[in-house]
């Protein structure tokens, strides 16, 4: 009996929580007028109107600020994983002078507020005649600058046996064989997980594209959400809500089919 | 600390003689951890050290990106001093982390308690209270949260159910920080998760020994869980103070970038973004972001000298 108020409370809370998300898919099949005036989550009348117009909202579609934000997050990815990887191995791994004081410093930049380093990324990165492309965006990712990642990394190699390392050094193997032949196959579940992130935040991140992408064709979609909502077009919201999920739609298939991997990423490390 | 508590490192516990441990060519590794290191070093030097110096030189000038940066001493600091807009982000940043950073962990901590409880649907609920976790930070929500608030929003709807007018949550500089609050609470999921992974670490026995002492429900969540689980609260504020000193995203989208009304949603990072990239104040600019940068320095050294008193490590002796 307790269990089943429990249960009850429970779901009332979800609901609760949901219940925007939810109000946002309704409105979005809305006829543009109806957004507003009619709160409630049964339509009189469903449409897609909005996402035709939404998607055709600025001068160039939808689809080029979807290709642009795969492209970047993509991009990440892979920079993330071979950079990080690589500097995870050495700090876990290999013995050498100052590794302790490297790995102190990956725990530090892990706090160090971005803030205080664009401003003279901006102006390095426009003095190489680079804003309004994506090297800003892409640069650090390749230079294991997502401490996080490095971090996680580290946790997730110490726990490989270091007997798997100690035979193939027997067998001859130097530490590039062993870290791409013994290490980096057994990191799996942490490579997976770190590329979930990075996609996540990459496809989320507003404001590194806000500062160094000024032309519409290179708009990411959070920029591209942005600069429709400043520009306010005729049934505004519902367009704008439309573009709004199809956003979030990729962020849904990763939390739908790989959960057991975001889940272990915060649980060891504390990522959002 | 608490993240070698979540993952053990296994190398680590069978011990292995010390003189197995030492990897056999000493001098080799070196030479190979640098090859391993170099996109990290280039990115600690260029991408790191290198900008955190020249943001440092920069406070120090005037700078507007396309005559050269003129060294102007201490003014820029001066004339944060008299700034109002600057005071007002900083009020507005203060009262943003006071109030939205120990809601979001005591529901996070609540929910996990709760759900830890043997309850039935554990991985359901779990995924249900973290989606928002996943999305709050986005552009998308963001613009959710303009809309749910506004003046004929979703808010005012369910309060006209009630009878109750209300008003444009986002047009009154009462109300529009608020509603920030409530959006990073509602984000409460990750730090839960985090809880529930220390609760599953306290063992048994000790709820046991607990029930044998006469120790009731309430007993044992004070005297067990709550202990147990400082370490995590303390990884969990220190994390989450730090991310709500830097939060731009909402404040950019839900005011039009501008932070009204009346500065209400002018968050110090937002005001950074404006003095730096529109008006390109680029000197003051890097000696705000240097102010954030002590700031939260100190802050999370304090968290951290704090911890002694009220944060109990289950192995010190």
């Amino acid at each position: 009996m307790r269990a089943a108020v429990r249960h009850v409370v429970m779901c009332a809370f979800v609901l609760v929580m949901i219940y925007p998300l939810i109000w946002m898919v309704v409105s979005s099949v809305k006829p543009g007028n109806l957004v507003l005036s009619e709160p409630g989550l049964t339509p009189s009348e469903v449409t897609f109107q909005n996402y035709r117009d939404g998607w055709n909202a600025l001068d160039e579609p939808f689809s080029l600020f979807f290709l642009n934000s795969l492209l970047v997050s993509v991009g990440s990815i892979v920079g993330n994983l071979v950079s990080c990887s690589l500097a995870a191995y050495a700090l876990a791994r290999l013995e050498f002078r100052g590794r302790k004081l490297y790995f102190a410093i990956t725990l530090v930049s892990v706090m160090l507020p971005l803030h205080v380093l664009v401003v003279p990324q901006y102006i390095f990165f426009s003095q190489l005649d680079m804003v309004n492309t994506y090297f800003p965006l892409l640069l650090p990712k390749f230079l294991a600058t997502d401490a996080f990642f490095t971090f996680l990394m580290v946790q997730f190699i110490r726990t490989i046996p270091r007997e798997l390392d100690a035979a193939a050094w027997v067998d001859g193997a130097g530490p590039f064989r062993i870290y791409w032949s013994i290490v980096l196959p057994l990191m799996k579940p942490a490579l997976v997980t770190a590329a979930i992130f990075t996609f996540i935040w990459t496809w989320n991140d507003f404001f590194t594209p806000l500062i160094y992408l000024t032309s519409t064709e290179m708009f990411t979609v959070p920029v591209a959400l942005n600069s429709m909502m400043s520009s306010e077009t005729a049934n505004g919201v519902g367009a704008l809500f439309a573009m709004s999920l199809l956003s979030l739609l990729p962020v849904l298939v990763f939390f739908v089919t790989a959960q057991k991997y975001l889940i272990r990423g915060i649980s060891t490390t504390g990522l959002k | 600390m608490t993240q070698e508590t979540l993952v053990r490192p296994v190398a680590q516990s069978p011990p292995v003689p010390a003189r197995r441990r030492r990897p056999p060519s000493f001098r080799r590794q070196g030479g190979a951890a640098h090859v391993f290191l170099l996109p990290f070093l280039l990115g600690l030097v260029f991408v790191t050290a290198v900008p955190l110096l020249a943001s440092l030189y920069l406070s120090f000038t005037d700078y507007d990106l396309l005559h050269d940066p003129e060294l102007i001493g201490l003014e820029n600091f001066q004339r944060m001093v008299s700034d109002e807009r600057f005071w007002a982000s900083v009020g507005v940043t203060l009262r943003y982390v006071l109030v939205s950073v120990p809601l979001q962990l005591a529901f996070a901590l609540l929910l996990a308690v709760v759900l830890d409880k043997g309850m039935r649907g554990l991985a359901l609920y779990r995924s249900a209270f973290y989606l928002p976790s996943l999305l709050g930070s986005s552009v998308a929500v963001a613009i959710l949260w303009r809309q749910l608030f506004g003046h004929e929003g979703l808010v005012n709807g369910v309060l006209g159910w009630f009878g109750v007018e209300g008003e444009s949550w986002l047009q009154n500089p009462d109300t529009a920080l608020s509603t920030l609050v409530v959006l990073n609470v509602w984000t409460f999921g990750s730090p839960m998760i985090i809880f529930l992974a220390g609760l599953r670490q306290i063992p048994e026995e000790l709820y046991e020994a607990a029930r044998v002492d006469g120790a009731g429900k309430v007993r044992q969540f004070w005297s067990v869980t709550v202990p147990l689980l400082t370490p995590i609260v303390f990884f969990n504020l220190v994390l989450q103070t730090i991310g709500a000193f830097q939060a731009f995203t909402q404040a950019h989208i839900i005011s039009g970038g501008q932070g009204g009304p009346l500065d209400s949603t002018l968050f110090y990072t937002l005001y950074l973004y404006q003095q730096g990239f529109q008006s390109f104040n680029m000197g003051y600019a890097s000696a705000m972001a240097w102010v954030l940068l002590v700031v939260i320095g100190i802050v999370t050294a304090a968290h951290f000298l704090l911890s002694k008193y009220w944060v109990f490590y289950g192995d010190e002796r």
